[in-house]
Parts: structure tokens; sequence; C-alpha cells
């Protein structure tokens, strides 16, 4: 067995690109489910049209003009289309009870990556195969030069390194974001809409307006994490985008508390944390046959942190609503 | 709680020890991915593919068929299948390419059975092959006279009809629950899954005769239906769990256990030793296998049998009555808890006849019924939550223009149709068609 292999593995992952994005997706979430009580069940959705605007806006139109896109524009197009596809989920849904919500945004989701996958527009989108080589605006910014960095378990390479300081600085901005928002008035009315629709409504306020606001926030900030996903390793496939993450953006957000300001960053270090860990175990355990073959053999193993974060996640919803840093009264799970 | 706890450790316990299916490639989507990724430029690329079908449960390969590469720039190139069936053009670069196969080349009674015998491939840099795929079949769906559009109707109808009774069957339960109890139940899809995988277990793995297998694996759905409200839901409802709340269980329930079956069953579409091939019956422009007939017919029967349960029976009767409302059913002697676990077991042996159903006709796989709750949801939105006839007609509505949107689009989208009603009821009708305005809102 190796240990100090597992607990490397272990405490790169709180730090690493996984936790990231999966950070990215539950401030997103936190916005819409924490703060505003919407039921968004297709995050995945709004990860997906930020990758793909990213990685289709770049290729198109190097191959329209032969010169590179700046990586702003095709941010900037990464979020015009998370914008777009809020619009398009809330206003047949807003109006709607939240289970309503829950399943058009899983749907849409699919719609997406049906789409995206699609051979019918494969020279745009890739088909199946995806898309690859958009990411060198990404990477020409890196003002780090070639070498490893770094100390303990914590050692990187210069690309790396440019993933993970980009990232933590795209995830500390978007927390201060949602915060500034947060104890602002919009804030205030949009939690209330939380706590009693029919109040903030009898108000004067326009409550649909203002869950608007809060899908396009949650979402643009859920299509950085999938542009993270997709420029860090300069590829974008339709396999990255099912609709398992948005659970594991759930699971990330509940643990580490909803309605928080740090609750979904915590949450997703410490998921991808434990993740990384019984993952390594377990992989471990295979390879050293103390869990004998016939029992579980190492495709199986791979199964293991989906039932993990199944279980995780049920049980925080049972035991542990408000997860971490939580209030029970603040959250729109619980027994209210 | 500690029943919740014990009930979800028996629940493991018990799927951990059912023989493991099979275990291959598990398809698990891995969201990891390396940082680095490198590709070299490979110094040629070609376009490759195997001619072969299947005659009386063998491999056949095809020998001297012709196949033409046609590329940009004039670029065009015909080669003959070798006895393995294989062939192989070597192309000069990345590009558009279209691949014909010469259908009059093929054996005599072979063809190809999705009617297109030209593709464009796209051969993208940075890949050595690209496959092209004919799938090869005798006689049956397989001959290669073009069927005219009228006839491609029909014969999609039926298919449509067939796949939305299963799907009206198996959104049943989850109408009732939503009715009875108001929690929109995500991990009503591993209910299908569950049922279909089961008769798996006794059929292939255990050698059971298929009927045999099909009754004792829905009788066991029934009993993990009743258990999952017993021992996991009632203790939650009687907490007081917000429904919000159920509905993210619902999801981790969800997730959970459809990875379980992908951990014990494997990534791949399995299919039962049974009714595989049959010959087609034809009457005029109709086309079916047995099978599907008896799966039509089985699902009418059970459809009735429901709606002449909840029109007749005391237990229908109450069941109405709680998902009308609860409150006044209970105030006038109904044991709602009860109503609700009945309604949970049925849920659950509804799901796995329809799954059973699903897998006779195209397999088995640990996501099944995932893949059908999305299409259930849609069935269920379209008819109105929480009625029981709504469901059905929805469902049957949805399974018909999934299958029937191939017309005009490609199939690839047909989900995509199916679900694009979904959004499309909602923007004009969110009531669905049966369902009465004041429920939403």
């Amino acid at each position: 067995m190796d240990w100090g292999g597992i607990a490397d593995a272990t405490l790169r992952a709180f730090v690493g690109r996984e936790a990231i994005i999966y950070a990215l997706a539950a401030i997103g979430l936190n916005m819409h489910f924490g703060y505003t009580g919407l039921l968004n069940f297709g995050q995945v959705g709004f990860m997906t049209v930020g990758a793909y605007g990213v990685a289709i806006s770049t290729l198109q139109w190097e191959s329209w003009t032969g010169e590179p896109l700046p990586l702003g524009v095709a941010v900037l197009v990464g979020m015009l289309a998370a914008v777009l596809l809020a619009l398009l989920l809330g206003l047949p849904t807003l109006r709607l009870r939240a289970d309503y919500l829950a399943i058009v945004t899983i749907a849409a989701s699919e719609i997406l990556r049906f789409v995206i996958a699609a051979p019918t527009w494969r020279s745009v989108t890739g088909g199946s195969d995806g898309l690859n080589g958009f990411a060198a605006g990404f990477y020409d910014l890196n003002p780090i030069p070639s070498g490893r960095y770094g100390f303990g378990p914590w050692r990187y390479g210069s690309r790396e390194l440019w993933v993970l300081t980009a990232g933590w600085i795209l995830v500390l901005l978007a927390t201060l974001l949602v915060w500034l928002l947060i104890r602002s008035p919009w804030g205030r009315i949009v939690k209330a809409i939380r706590e009693d629709e029919d109040a903030v409504r009898s108000l004067g306020k326009n409550v649909v307006s203002y869950k608007m606001q809060s899908l396009i926030v949650g979402g643009v900030i859920g299509a950085f994490g999938g542009m993270i996903l997709v420029l860090s390793q300069n590829t974008a496939t339709p396999g990255s985008f099912v609709t398992v993450p948005t659970f594991f953006a759930y699971a990330a957000l509940i643990l580490g508390g909803i309605a928080r300001t740090w609750g979904p960053v915590v949450g997703s270090a410490l998921l991808w944390g434990i993740l990384a860990f019984t993952q390594t175990l377990v992989n471990e355990l295979v390879a050293n046959d103390y869990i004998p073959s016939s029992v579980m053999d190492s495709t199986q193993a791979g199964n293991v942190r989906f039932i993990l974060v199944g279980a995780l996640l049920a049980a925080l919803v049972v035991f542990r609503p408000q997860g971490i840093f939580g209030d029970r009264r603040e959250i729109a799970l619980g027994d209210r | 709680m500690r029943k919740m706890v014990v009930a979800l450790v028996a629940a493991v316990v018990v799927l951990a020890l059912a023989p493991s299916v099979g275990a291959d490639t598990a398809e698990s989507t891995d969201t990891v991915g390396s940082t680095d990724q490198q590709q070299a430029q490979p110094d040629q690329q070609t376009i490759t593919g195997t001619l072969r079908y299947e005659r009386d449960d063998e491999q056949v390969f095809v020998e001297g068929a012709r196949v033409t590469v046609e590329g940009e720039g004039g670029f065009s190139e015909t080669v003959e299948s070798d006895a393995e069936g294989r062939f192989e053009v070597a192309v000069p670069g990345p590009g558009s390419y279209t691949v014909t196969l010469d259908e009059d080349s093929l054996p005599g009674d072979v063809g190809l059975t999705n009617d297109r015998p030209s593709l464009t491939i796209q051969l993208r840099p940075g890949r050595t092959t690209a496959p092209a795929l004919f799938p090869l079949g005798i006689g049956g769906e397989g001959t290669r006279n073009v069927a005219s559009t009228y006839e491609r109707a029909v014969r999609l109808t039926i298919q449509g009809l067939r796949f939305g009774l299963i799907i009206a069957m198996a959104a049943v339960g989850l109408s009732l629950v939503f009715g009875t109890t108001r929690l929109t139940n995500f991990a009503h899809g591993e209910m299908v899954t569950f049922g279909a995988l089961m008769a798996y277990l006794f059929n292939v793995t255990l050698g059971w005769d298929m009927i045999p297998a099909a009754l004792v694996a829905i009788g066991i759905s029934v009993i993990a239906g009743s258990s999952f409200d017993r021992f996991f839901w009632r203790p939650l409802r009687n907490r007081g769990t917000s429904l919000v709340s159920m509905l993210v269980i619902s999801i981790g329930a969800s997730l959970f256990f459809r990875y379980i079956f992908n951990f014990q069953f494997g990534g791949r579409n399995r299919t039962y030793n049974q009714f595989l091939e049959q010959d087609p019956m034809e009457w005029g422009p109709i086309r079916i296998v047995p099978r599907d007939l008896t799966s039509m017919v089985l699902s009418v029967v059970v459809l009735v049998a429901v709606a002449l349960f909840l029109e007749r029976t005391r237990m229908g009767k109450a069941t109405r009555a709680v998902a009308d409302n609860r409150d006044l059913a209970e105030s006038s002697g109904i044991d709602v808890q009860r109503v609700i676990n009945f309604v949970w077991a049925a849920g659950g042996g509804l799901a796995a006849l329809g799954g059973i159903l699903q897998g006779l006709s195209e397999g088995v796989n640990w996501q099944m019924g995932w893949t059908m709750l999305l299409l259930m949801f849609a069935g269920v939105t379209l008819g109105g939550l929480g009625t029981a006839y709504g469901a059905l007609v929805g469902s049957v509505v949805v399974g018909v223009v999934h299958e029937l949107s191939t017309l005009w689009i490609p199939s690839e989208f047909k989900t995509v149709t199916a679900l694009a009603i979904l959004v499309l009821i909602l923007l004009v009708r969110p009531q669905g068609i049966l369902g009465q305005a004041e429920r939403v809102g």
C-alpha cells in the first residue's frame, strides 16, 4: 500500500483543477438554489455553453480569418451563451412550480449534450470526438516561466500552476461578486423571494424578473466552471457534460453549506479531497488484492466515486442539510 | 431514522451480494482528464471499416464488396473488402470524405439495415483512422429495397406506440407517487432498470426461462418498491422533510443506485437470451415481430387493468381520493400511508414490467431507466402532472413523436424532439393536456 501516494493525491485534490471547476459551478448553484430558491438541476448546461462558447468561437474565428481570437472575446461569447440559455430556460419555467424548473433544466442540459454530440454539426461542434486546440490564447497569457514550482505534495509545472492560479482567482472573484450582490438591496429581495414569493410580489417587486437575474448571474458563474474545464485540458468533449456534474456540484454546495459565502468553495475542495482519498484508496486496495477481484476489479473501482457522491448527497440532506457552515434557518432545504 | 439506515445498509448488502452479472469496460463518464494533451501528427490517415452480418447466429464477413471513397480536390478511390470483410483506404489528409458502399456488390439477400449507402466522414487532424460503419443484415429489416415514406411512417408509428406504451406503463408509478405524495421522484428510472436487470439475472445468469424470470423479477420489484417507501420515504415524510429536500434526496438515491447497477452489471448493452430473432409478421404496410406485438398487447392489457382498478376497486378509489385531496381523504377514514405504500409497490412492479419489455426489444443496460426517465417526465408533464390518465396519453404521444420525428430529422435528435415537447408544453399549457389549470402556480 502506497500511503504516501494516497496522502499526496488527497492533498493535491483539495486545491486541484476539479475543486476549482466545481467550486465555480457550486457558487452559481448557491446563487440559484441557496439564495433564490431556484431548483436548477441543469447547471451542467451552463458549463456546456460556457465551454463550447469559448471553443467554437475560437476555432471558427481562426478558420474564417486565420487570426487568433483574443481570449477575452471568446470568454465573452461563452458568457453571452450562458445568458441566452438562462433566458431560454427561465421564460417558460420561472412562473411555474419549483419542480418544473428542475425537470426543464435537466432536460435542457441533456438537449444541449445531444446537440453537441450529434454528427449533423460535426464540422462546428466536433460531434462525439469533441473539439481541441483552442486554448492557445489562455496559455499565452501565462506569465509563469517554465519550470517546477511548489513544495511537498503541491509541485506543479508552469502550465498547471497557471491553470490553478487563474482558476482560484476566478473563484475568489466569483465569491466576492456573490457576496457583494447578496449584501446589497438586490440580494435582500432575492432572499425574500426564497422565503416567501407572494409577500415580495405584494410589495410590488417583479419576482420573475429578479429570479431571471439570479438565474443569469449563477449561470454565467457556472459557465466559467465549464471554461476552466475545457481550457485547462485544451479539449472539449460531450462526455464531460453528462448530467452527473450538476449533482457533484450540489453535493459540494450542500457539504460546504447552502446560502453561505464560502460554503460552495470549501465544499468543493472538501468533496474532491474526499473523492481523491477514497478513489486512490480503493484503487490501491484493488491493485494490492486486499479487495479480491471477484468483489471488485479496477473497472468497477471507477464507479466508487459516483456511488459515494449519491450516498453523500442523500445522507447530507437527511442528516445535516446545513452542511458544515450553513444555518438551518436560512436554507430552502430542511424541515420547514 | 435508525430504520432508514438499516434499510439502506440492507439494500447495499443485497445489491453487493447479487452475483456480479458482468463487469466489462465501465462506460463511467469521467470528467477528469489530463491537463496536457498532446497529439502526434500521424504520417498516414485512413478510412476503414468491416463489412459483416449475422446468419444463423454466426458472423459472416463480406468479401469483394466495393467501397468508394471520394474527397475534396478530386480524390477518388475504390477498393474491395478482403476475406475478413475489411476495407481500408489511405487518404491524402484531414477533411471531409464521402464513403459509398456499392450495394449491388453485396450477396443477394444481404442489405443495409439503415438505408444509408453513402456516408460523409470528417477526418480530423490528429486522427489516424476514421471508421465507416455500414450495418448489414439479411432480409427483414435489412432488405435493400428502400421503403416509401408512407411505409416508414407506418413502421415508425408502430415502433413509437410500442415505446410510448412502455413509457406510459413505467410512468404510471411516477405520476401516482407524485399525485399522492407530491414528490417528483428522480429515482423512478432506477426502478425500471432494477426490474430489467433482475430479469436478466434470472434469465441469463441463472438460465431460467424468460417468462418465470420476468414474473419473479416483477415480484421482487414490487417488494423493493414497497420497502423503498416503507423504510426510506415514510420515515422522511414522518420527520416532515420538505419536498425540495426529498427531491434532492431522490437525485442522490438515483445516482447511488445507478452506479451500483453499473458496478454490478458493467457498461455494456446486453440482451436476454430468448425471443431474440423472430420473423416479422406482415399485414399490408404493417410489419412487426411477434415479440413487439406481444409487448404492445400486454402493455394495453396492463394499462386497461390499471384504469379499471383506479375506477372500480376500493383501493383504486382511495388512491384517487388521496391524489385529489390528501387531508380530506385522511379525515374520511382512508389509511393514507397504506395507499401511498400500495402506490409505491404497484409503481415498482409496473416500472419493472416496462423495463423488461423495453429490454426485450432494445437490450438491457445500467442506465436504461435514467434515459427513459426524462421521456417519462415529458409524457407525464404533457398529460398533466399527478393525473394517471394524463401520464398515459402524454407518454404515448411522446413515444410516437420520438420515433416519427426520425422521418424528417436525423435519428440522433429523437430524444431532443421529445424533450423539446416538454419545454414547449410548459410554455403553452403548463397544466398539460388533462391537467386542471389551478393545480399549477
